[in-house]
């Protein structure tokens, strides 16, 4: 399996929607190949189109705010000593958190293409909250189906999708977390595909969620390349990319544009959940070696057991709490192009501890776990060594979980 | 020697009707019962199809997810399905059975290991939901080498040129979803709809026999006797829930309904 050079990630994939052969693909029921299909035909023209590209880059600019920043984390870096540690703080993009850029595009793609509604799941909230930012900016209604469990548990971005209008659907099937929600999600699409758009809330599901996803989410690392050379005059010889893994969609973006440096310059590191540290379940398929099957549509390294049920993960935050993990990374796993390892709930907390005590940056549990491991590698990196860490989405959604785990005072701090 | 889901299409068309098809899920709500159903309701079913239970069907709405999840918590596993075909079929050698599910499935088993199972436990046919044309090709052929009709599904979304192409390439029966729909939705088509896609369907090779699934109950069978066969899934699953809840049994009141299913259409 190889990874090509100057050629999109995205645009790797064989006819049938295969990277290196074996990862994604269309594993759907056959009344969603005719949506698909122009689903595909369409992002496949527009992606080419100048004047699309205008239009996304517009509100990319004024509407959600471009770039985001990238700020050196001083006294982290010092209370570390090692490796010089940075951030991207994509949270903050509109709504706080990289799923805008998704979810904008979805729904400019909605409105090409006639449609009037736009489904989508969500985990965490953000990618439903998100839809809902976008869907009532660009006139469009929006249905949101949410796990039970998560609905519980990411109340702020809740109420934000009904302040924006949108319709949240609790989904009650199986574990009540985001795999049931992406299900349910897709069963709505096959019963009203012929008036709805449907978004898909990561790097998952048919091939072509997964390409324009990863083409939204790309968006972070054109601003970071642009950054770093105005920072350093060029890409640093030594740089490491720390990103948080669960669908795989912030962690694509933020990685894309470096795909071609040879990975002793930028190495891209992968952190997925590992779950409570007490407990077997966890959300780490690349990390653990899951076996490759069938989620949503797609050929990936899933969490399931022998006969090919999917198994239920667990993990503290919702976001990454998911079975499966997009083909993009089982392709760069493969080829070797990036390394995936997990942090613990608690090795998360922790590292959400340290950087709220040192930094003015809140980021919520998902990029913490990128940041815990990216802590405990800095400290043996040379001093020359450019670590950067994803600060995806912001902590605000977490308030609950975070007072309940850490005590009141680290709610209201930052 | 003729598969024997031809040979049940056959005996309907001399009856003058169409072939009633049931499914139901494999170990719904027990080993044991999803047997005795299967062999209660053979008397009036013509095909049966058995539903391999999984946990993220994103086809199939409540009625199936219930059956499935409740199988799968009694702890169903995919050599127990291949037992329970096995053992309806030393009493009913000659009653078609049919596995239906998702691709997930097979591919752990390996799809080689999967075909001889189910030559070895009787299965005449298989149904993969989120198996499509032109990924199934290869499939498809292994199924044919090993005398298992592989199932196409065809649907409203379906575009006439793509109908064209997966009938060329289809085994002798195929399967027409009547309506943009999971299982078990209500009929929002009206029957007349229906069966004008599904004419334009059979013309394009009279010779391949089509069910009809999606929305069939009770209630509206009646008006699809024209078709080669009819499917009645999420029905029958819902009959087996409201059995359990009520404290009946789920054995007789299916195989009932089957039966009035059957005189329905005959």
């Amino acid at each position: 399996m190889k990874l090509k050079k100057r050629i999109p990630v995205i645009d790797q994939g064989d006819k049938l929607g295969f990277w290196g052969g074996k990862f994604g693909g269309n594993f759907v029921p056959e009344t969603l190949k005719k949506p698909i299909e122009d689903l595909e035909i369409l992002f496949n023209k527009l992606k080419k189109d100048k004047k699309f590209i205008r239009e996304r880059d517009k509100y990319f600019k004024n509407w959600i705010g471009t770039p985001t920043r990238f700020i050196k984390l001083n006294n982290l870096t010092k209370h570390v000593g090692g490796a010089q540690i940075w951030s991207k703080v994509v949270s903050d993009a509109n709504g706080g958190a990289h799923k805008i850029y998704n979810a904008t595009v979805h729904c400019l793609l909605a409105k090409r293409s006639g449609k009037k509604v736009i489904c989508g799941d969500t985990g965490a909230g953000y990618a439903g909250k998100m839809l809902s930012m976008a869907a009532k900016k660009f006139g469009l209604k929006c249905k949101i189906f949410m796990g039970a469990k998560d609905i519980e548990r990411q109340q702020p971005n809740v109420k934000a999708m009904k302040k924006n209008g949108a319709e949240v659907i609790p989904v009650y099937s199986g574990s009540q977390t985001l795999v049931d929600a992406v299900s349910e999600c897709m069963r709505f699409w096959v019963a009203n595909c012929d008036t709805t758009a449907m978004c898909v809330g990561s790097t998952v599901g048919p091939a072509v969620f997964v390409r324009i996803c990863g083409w939204s989410t790309s968006q972070i690392s054109r601003e970071l390349k642009v950054q770093l050379i105005d920072e350093f005059g060029s890409i640093p010889k030594k740089l490491k990319l720390y990103n948080c893994v669960g669908g795989g969609s912030s962690s694509f973006g933020f990685w894309n544009e470096f795909m071609d440096y040879d990975k002793k310059q930028v190495e891209f590191i992968g952190v997925e959940a590992g779950g409570p540290s007490n407990s077997r379940k966890h959300a780490a398929p690349l990390t653990n070696n899951s076996k490759i099957g069938i989620l949503h549509g797609a050929m990936q390294y899933v969490v399931q057991n022998k006969d090919g049920q999917i198994e239920e993960t667990e993990s503290i935050s919702a976001g990454l709490d998911y079975s499966g993990v997009s083909p993009l990374h089982c392709f760069l796993k493969d080829t070797k192009r990036a390394r995936y390892t997990a942090a613990s709930d608690e090795e998360t907390l922790s590292a959400y501890k340290l950087v709220t005590k040192y930094e003015k940056l809140r980021p919520s549990l998902e990029p913490s776990h990128a940041f815990s491991v990216a802590i405990k590698e800095s400290k043996k990196f040379s001093k020359d060594t450019i670590v950067v860490v994803n600060s995806c989405g912001d902590a605000y959604k977490d308030q609950g979980i975070l007072e309940k785990r850490l005590g009141k005072k680290y709610v209201k701090s930052n | 020697m003729l598969n024997p889901i031809s040979a049940a299409f056959k005996k309907a068309k001399q009856e003058n009707r169409p072939a009633l098809l049931t499914y139901t899920v494999a170990g719904d709500s027990s080993k044991k019962q999803s047997l005795d159903i299967l062999k209660s309701i053979s008397k009036n079913a013509d095909i049966l199809e058995v539903g391999v239970p999984h946990n993220t069907p994103v086809a199939d709405g409540n009625q199936i997810q219930t059956s499935a999840y409740r199988a799968i918590n009694n702890g169903i596993k995919m050599d127990d399905i291949f037992k329970i075909v096995k053992d309806f079929k030393k009493t009913n050698k000659k009653k078609p059975i049919i596995l239906m599910g998702y691709y997930n499935m097979i591919f752990q088993y390996g799809e080689n290991n999967y075909l001889n199972k189910c030559a070895n436990a009787g299965v005449n046919g298989l149904i993969v939901v989120d198996l499509p044309w032109p990924e199934n090709k290869n499939f498809a052929k292994k199924c044919k080498k090993k005398s298992i009709y592989f199932i196409q599904l065809l649907s409203p979304t379906t575009t006439r040129e793509r109908l064209k192409k997966i009938i060329k390439d289809s085994h002798p029966m195929n399967y027409f979803i009547s309506m943009l729909s999971t299982t078990g939705g209500k009929l929002k088509v009206s029957p007349k709809e229906i069966l004008k896609n599904y004419k334009k369907i059979k013309k394009i090779n009279q010779k391949k026999d089509i069910v009809i699934g999606f929305g069939i109950t009770e209630k509206t069978i009646r008006n699809f006797k024209s078709a080669d066969g009819l499917v009645v899934g999420s029905a029958i699953c819902k009959e087996i829930s409201r059995s359990l809840n009520n404290r009946q049994n789920p054995v007789i009141n299916v195989s009932n309904m089957v039966g009035r299913l059957k005189r329905r259409i005959s």
